[in-house]
This record gives structure tokens, sequence and C-alpha cells, in this order.
């Protein structure tokens, strides 16, 4: 293996020639530079996009600093090259390394990769491989590290069963020292084999390792049911999730050159009580757990200090429904006053009181307002349970202009279950209501910016069952947006193409039997899914076909109400009975408040009742649990002899 | 005050230009807590200027920039806010108070020395016949960006160094004016040697009297 010394030498040659050199060379403030003799365990980080978008990532920032506050391990970062690079690293034979040692990657002992989204899938393989690791889990030994993964995409991790060793379903604060202290474990023994560590992480509690498990399938291609192979494997590998948020990161990586978010992020609040049946995120990191306004305030001061970032994030999943939402406003004009830094509460709802929020916050007006109706009509509203009226969104979208906003940005999905053209229709005469309402108060200046994303339904989600829109209808409620809307000299369009849809769903909603696709689909090319261009349609299309697999079974098929998942085994402690009431009841229009207010029982407190139980009140936003703990009973022993 | 920095840059650094390092240093100095000057208007630009570019991939043992800030603070005091507050690849190796009144930094540079180190083993002699050739010659017309130039003028000192082990490697001292600068790498191709095979580091800025 080349030692850091061979690899900077060898960079030096080719970095010159090209885009961006500074994305493969590290040495950024704050990042952590540990003793590599001295770490028992050393693990590498892998955001398996570029530098640009991965290195202000906040989660794998957390992890990064959960393993290097132990004395006992280290841990390092690496990203996905560009295409320009890779090719001139596999022409020189240089493997991927880390930016801090300059290591490569097979020399660790761990490798986390995140996957907050599916179409990095490729990425990962192609990572692997340029790090002369096995691609497939089967085909490493005890010479190779450990290869886990985690983030959103990880709700159905069967896709890339194959090529990961094991998953870290739910958050990964705790989770990651059980996997170190297991791996030093084992691997310290003599004789250590493997597959006794697998087994060992088989059996820590929200890991799941996938080669201990097998899927049965029914005559029809669809899942009979997946079980484990080895005893020690649970039946259900539930989410891990904290009981408490840690303290939020401070030092964050300060690249040397620009990247996409150059910003402080503190998250104020995790998990969301919306209930919007769309949204992944909303169901599967419940519950909601709320950080004070101070830890946020102090926080974020600091990182701003240890930075020198000009931009601030407060994070969230729905920023409206913190409760002191406007105290930490208070407190953040306050804190900040008169030093120069751009603050940003992303997911605000629709109602007059965002705007006197984002008015205090005193944001550059020309950056823009957004808001996510992501439907343009009531029913279409009830359906996806976010509800607003129209009249509010009016009156909303009337306030920012009238208090010098100049542009709104729209964000709405097309392809929802059961949409008609009607309903996309809707979005055009909303828009064109905006634009006119708006001139009334501000004048001919007021813009919009409307997004139409589509719809791809999620597991475990109120939709699971819905199957997509077609490629037909997205193209004709598409081409209906743009006939109508581009000609508006006010309104901007933007939308994705179809076969983007597409291709998230056969990720997110495959089967084990996606493995086979998405190595074939790399073979022939596909990588930087995530990125428009190059023909990324037909290498996967050609996959499929390889495979003797039809797309549109993953796609178009409204799933069975008795339907087994492929991620049936896997849970983010929703009971599937409170998805399909919810599923129900879109179908009827019927809307469910906000969960702070009724709790739908979404199968969150019976799963983590004893952590519930140690952690009563306010920290969490479910009812407390008052049931008593199950009783210990220790047998006392008489003692010889006494 | 204006204050004047001088600092080194190498490593990873090597791989940031320009413009980054202009934005590197506006949030050092913030993390230092310097109260830097900005400029009027819309958009306000930190008041920093470097004095000269140094192209990519170059190390630099000499670069300078002045900064204005609002207080007057000791250039000790200075010296050590910055000193944790600046990634490991850039370290500072002088500051000093100058004049308010001194014309823009940038147009103060005259010329600029060069350390070239040769990856590759090269013939020593072969090497300095060719620099001799190449300063006795009268001019040396090249093509740059489609502008053609003549390179011999922007070459003040060009010479070869003989290690006691044999090793060679350049020294230059190249015009670094406004609209009149000498590149190493030109001189290098001038010299028929690829600047893929060496390590450049400047070593000064040198200022006009």
């Amino acid at each position: 293996m080349l030692t850091p010394e061979q690899i900077e030498a060898k960079l030096d040659r080719i970095l010159l020639k090209v885009q961006k050199p500074g994305r493969y060379v590290g040495g950024e403030l704050n990042s952590t530079i540990k003793d590599w003799d001295k770490a028992q365990t050393k693990v590498a980080f892998v955001f398996p996009d570029i530098y640009d978008i991965g290195v202000s990532n906040v989660g794998l920032k957390i992890l990064y600093d959960q393993v290097n506050q132990r004395d006992d391990s280290l841990a390092e970062r690496a990203y996905a090259p560009w295409t320009d690079m890779e090719a001139l690293m596999r022409e020189h034979e240089i493997p991927l390394y880390t930016l801090e040692s300059k290591r490569p990657l097979a020399c660790f002992d761990l490798i986390g990769f995140t996957l907050p989204y599916e179409t990095l899938y490729t990425n990962t393989l192609n990572i692997l491989d340029l790090s002369g690791i096995p691609v497939r889990s089967n085909e490493r030994d005890e010479t190779h590290p450990i290869i886990i993964a985690g983030g959103h995409a990880a709700t159905n991790p069967e896709p890339m069963h194959a090529f990961i060793d094991a998953f870290a379903i739910g958050e990964g604060e705790e989770v990651i020292h059980d996997i170190i202290d297991t791996i030093q474990k084992f691997k310290s023994a003599p004789n250590f084999k493997r597959r006794d560590l697998l087994v060992a992480l088989a059996q820590i509690s929200g890991v799941y390792v996938p080669q201990f498990y097998e899927t049965t399938y029914l005559e029809d291609g669809t899942v009979a049911y997946t079980e484990p192979t080895i005893p020690e494997a649970p039946k259900l590998v539930h989410k891990r999730i904290v009981a408490k948020l840690p303290p939020p990161p401070i030092k964050f990586i300060v690249p040397n050159i620009e990247v996409v978010h150059n910003r402080v992020s503190v998250e104020i609040m995790r998990g969301c009580t919306r209930g919007c049946r769309f949204c992944q995120a909303g169901m599967i990191t419940r519950p909601v757990r709320e950080r004070s306004v101070q830890e946020v305030v102090d926080a974020a001061d600091e990182a701003i200090r240890s930075t020198g970032f000009e931009e601030l994030a407060l994070m969230s999943l729905s920023s409206s429904d913190y409760t002191y939402v406007s105290d930490l406003v208070d407190a953040i004009s306050k804190r900040f006053e008169g030093r120069k830094l751009t603050v940003s509460l992303p997911s605000l709802r629709i109602e007059s009181v965002s705007v006197d929020l984002m008015d205090k916050l005193k944001q550059h007006r020309s950056g823009g307002f957004t808001l996510a109706p992501e439907a343009a009509s009531e029913r279409m509203r009830r359906i996806i349970n976010k509800f607003i009226p129209d009249e509010e969104i009016i009156n909303t979208t009337r306030d920012i202009y009238s208090r010098g906003w100049t542009t709104i940005k729209l964000y709405f999905m097309i392809g929802h279950p059961s949409e008609t053209i009607e309903d996309v229709q809707a979005i055009v005469d909303l828009c064109k209501r905006i634009i006119e309402e708006g001139r009334k108060v501000a004048g001919w200046k007021v813009k919009l910016n409307v997004g139409a994303s589509t719809f791809v339904p999620k597991p475990q989600t109120p939709f699971q069952w819905v199957a997509c829109d077609t490629r037909d209808n997205i193209l004709e409620k598409q081409a209906l947006l743009k006939r109508q809307l581009l000609k508006e000299k006010n309104i901007k369009l933007s939308w994705t193409k179809p076969e983007e849809a597409l291709l998230e769903a056969w990720l997110s909603r495959g089967d084990r039997k996606l493995a086979e696709v998405i190595y074939s689909a790399w073979k022939n090319g596909a990588k930087f899914d995530a990125w428009e261009g190059d023909q990324k349609h037909e290498k996967w299309m050609a996959a499929f076909e390889e495979h003797g697999l039809e797309h549109t079974f993953y796609t178009y098929r409204q799933r069975r109400t008795d339907e087994v998942f492929p991620w049936e085994h896997i849970t983010a402690a929703l009971r599937k009975n409170f998805l399909f009431q919810d599923f129900r009841q879109s179908l009827e229009g019927q809307i469910r408040v906000d969960c702070r207010l009724n709790c739908f029982a979404c199968g969150i407190l019976p799963t983590f009742a004893n952590l519930r139980r140690e952690n009563p009140g306010e920290g969490w936003k479910c009812p407390d649990v008052k049931s008593p703990a199950p009783k210990i009973i220790n047998i006392e022993l008489p003692v010889v002899g006494d | 005050m204006r204050a004047r920095i001088t600092f080194t840059k190498q490593g990873a650094l090597r791989y940031t230009g320009h413009l980054d390092l202009h934005r590197l240093w506006e949030r050092a100095m913030r993390r230092a807590q310097l109260p830097i000057s900005y400029s009027q208007g819309f958009h306000p630009q930190p008041k920093i200027s470097i004095a000269a570019a140094l192209p990519l991939g170059f190390a630099s043992l000499g670069e300078v920039l002045d900064v204005r800030l609002n207080e007057d603070i000791p250039t000790e005091e200075i010296a050590s806010r910055l000193k944790d507050n600046l990634p490991p690849d850039i370290q500072v190796t002088k500051i000093e108070s100058v004049d308010e009144r001194e014309p823009a930094l940038q147009t103060q540079v005259v010329s600029a020395t060069y350390e070239v180190h040769l990856t590759e083993p090269v013939d020593g002699s072969e090497l300095k016949r060719k620099v001799e050739e190449l300063m006795m010659s009268e001019s040396l017309p090249r093509e740059r960006r489609g502008k053609f130039y003549d390179l011999r003028p922007l070459i003040e000192i060009l010479s070869v160094v003989t290690e006691a082990d044999g090793k060679v490697w350049l020294q230059m001292k190249l015009a670094a004016r406004d609209s009149a600068t000498g590149r190493p790498e030109e001189v290098l191709n001038a010299l028929g040697i690829e600047p893929e095979y060496t390590r450049v580091e400047r070593t000064s800025l040198i200022f006009q009297e």
C-alpha cells in the first residue's frame, strides 16, 4: 500500500491538471489530525459526492467529532473525486485517500458512508473500487475495512445489501461508539475472524447486517418475507435514537476554497410533528426533541467565532414548530447585532408570523423568501396533509412583498397521489394570483421563482403503498406548467427531469434484486447520479434489461394493502397500521392535526417507552409515559458462612 | 490603521487561489476579532489587499498583504490574535504598521525571487549551458494566452545553484510590475523544463525603495 509521502508526491504531479485542486489536499482549519500510531481504531468517513457538497454535511461532522473525542480512535474524511481527478488517479494508480493523513482508505479499520439520498449509491461503489476494496461484501476478508453506511436512505437498505457490511439505522451519535467498541474487542483478539465480528455487530441495537438475512419472494415477484439466517440477528431491526440531543458541533471545517455552503449550521430541533404524508424525513426522525434557546445561541456564537463564517443556518424540518421560535429569533438578533452575519431559518409555515420572524432577523431582502406549499389546490393539500387555505397563502405572500422582498421562491411537487391535470392547473392559477396580488402592494417589480419537483412515494411513509405517477403524465403536467408559466415575465420555473424521479423511485423503493442493477449501472459508467446529464438513464435501463427486471414493477405498481415491503424488517418505529390508517384518511381527504395536539400513536412511544420514562417532560414533544417500568426481580442469595 | 502582514503559504495552501486566499484572510481576521474596515456600498468589501497573486501550486515564504483596521492595535497584539486562527499552512512572519497615505500595495511591487527545485535528476552542466544561452539572448519572444511578449527583459537574475552532492536547482529574480510580470513557468518552458517536474517557491517580493 502507498505511504502518505508517496501519495503526496504523486498528487503534486497531477493536481495542477484538475479543476479546483483545493478539493483534494485538506489542510483546513478545524480538521483533526491525530497520531496514527496511537489510535487503536481508525475510521474514515465518506460523503460520496464531491468535496464542495460534502464538506459542510452536519451529520458526518457530528460523527467525526464523536470519534475524534475518543482517546483510542481517530476519524478522517474523504469525498468523491470529480471525474477529471478520478481519471488521473486511476492513470497514476493513486487509491482514494483521506484528506487528513493522506492514507489510503484501505488502511482504515472502518469506513462509514453517509447516504442522505439514494442517488449516491453508484458513487459509493465507485469509491470502494477506487480505494482498491472489493465492491461486494462477500468478497472482503480479514484484511479489509468494515464498510458501514447510515443516513436517511438506509430507511430501505435492501438495494445496497450486497455492498455494505452493516447499516446503522436511525441516529448515529451513540451507535458509532458501540460499533467501535465491538471492532476493538474482536480485532484485538488472536485469530480474528471477520464473520465473528459481523455477527457481533448484528447484535447491536440499530445495526443491520444484511448478509445474515434472506428474502423469499412470492410468484408475482413481491416479497414473501425476509428472515434472519442466524439466531443472533434480530427479526426486526429498530432504528436507534438519542434521548437527548448531544451538544451541537462547534468547530466546523473551514475549507480553503469556496464550497456550496460556507456556513455554520445549528440544529434547533430534530423530528417533526406535522405529519405531512409525503415527507419521509418527518416520519423517520421522530420523536421531536428540541434544544434550548440558550444552547442554540451559545453554540452559534461559539461556532461563528471558531470559523469566521458569514452565515448561520438554524436547522430543523419545520422552524415554525420550534416551541420558542420567537424567543430564539429575538435572542439571535440581539447576540449578533452589528456583526456581518446572514441568518437563515428554513422551512417556515405559510403564515404572517413567519414574515415577522424573518423581519426580525434583518434578512437581506435580496435573498428572496422561500415557502413550500407543495400543492396548489386545497383538495391536494388535504390529501398530502399539508393543509393551508388559499387565502392564507395569498395573504402571506402579499405581506412578504409589501415588506420589501421582491422575490418569493415557491416549492411545489407534481405527481402527488390522485393528482389530476386540474390540480396542476391550480399551480399556474395560484402563481398568477400571487403575482397579481403582489403587484397591488409592491408594483411591477415583484417576482416569483417556482420549483416544481416530482413526488416519489417513499418507504416508511403513509404513501408507501401508492404508485409513482407515470413518465407520460409527468411530462404532460410539466408541459402545462411550461406552456403557461414560461411566458410570464416575472415568473421563473424550474423542474426536474422525470427520469431523475424514476431513478430515485427505483433506488428508494427497491428490493434486494436491485443490487445487481446498481452494480451493472455502475459498471456501465453511471456515477454522480444526483447530477444532471450524460445519458445516465440509458445506463440504468440497460442494467434493468441485463438482469431481466421490469423497472415499472418498482414504480408504477400500486402496492397491495397486504404487501410485505422489502424494508419490512427495518423499522423507524412507526407501526404499519398507523401508516396505513393515515393513508386511508388521505384517500378520504381527511387531515390529521399536528401530533403535539393529539397523539396518533405512531409507534414511537411503545418502542422507546423506557427512554421516554427516563426523560420525561419538555424534552420530547410526545406525551409522557406513565406506566411503571417493568420490574427487575433481584433474587438475593444467602451468603454462605454468614 | 494600515497593517502590513508578511506570511508563508505552504503545503495544502499551495492549491488555494488568489480569490480564495482573500476570503481565507477575511475569515481569519474575523476569528481573531480584528476590526477590519469595509468599503461602503451595497456589497461592502473588506479592505484587504494582497501584493501579488501567487500562481496555483507555488509555495511561498514571503507573501505580503495590507489590511485596514478600524482601531489602532499594537502589531504584537495583532500577531498574537492571529496565531491560533490561521490554517496550519500559513504562518505570519512579520507585521508592521504602515503610513495610511502610501500608495496601494500592488503598485509598490517591482520584482519577485523564486527557487525552483527539480523533482527529476537533470544534467547540471547542460542546464548551466542553457541558462547561459538564455541570458545571453537579446530577446525571447513568447506567446501567452494569445498575446506576444518578450520574456527576456522580465528576467533580472537566473542562475543554477549546485549543492555539495551535485544536486542542482534554479534561482530566479523576475520582474513583477503591474503590466510586466515574469512567470517562473514561462522561464522553465524556455529552458525546456516541464513545470510538472518542479517545485516552485516564491522566496520574497521586492518593493520599490
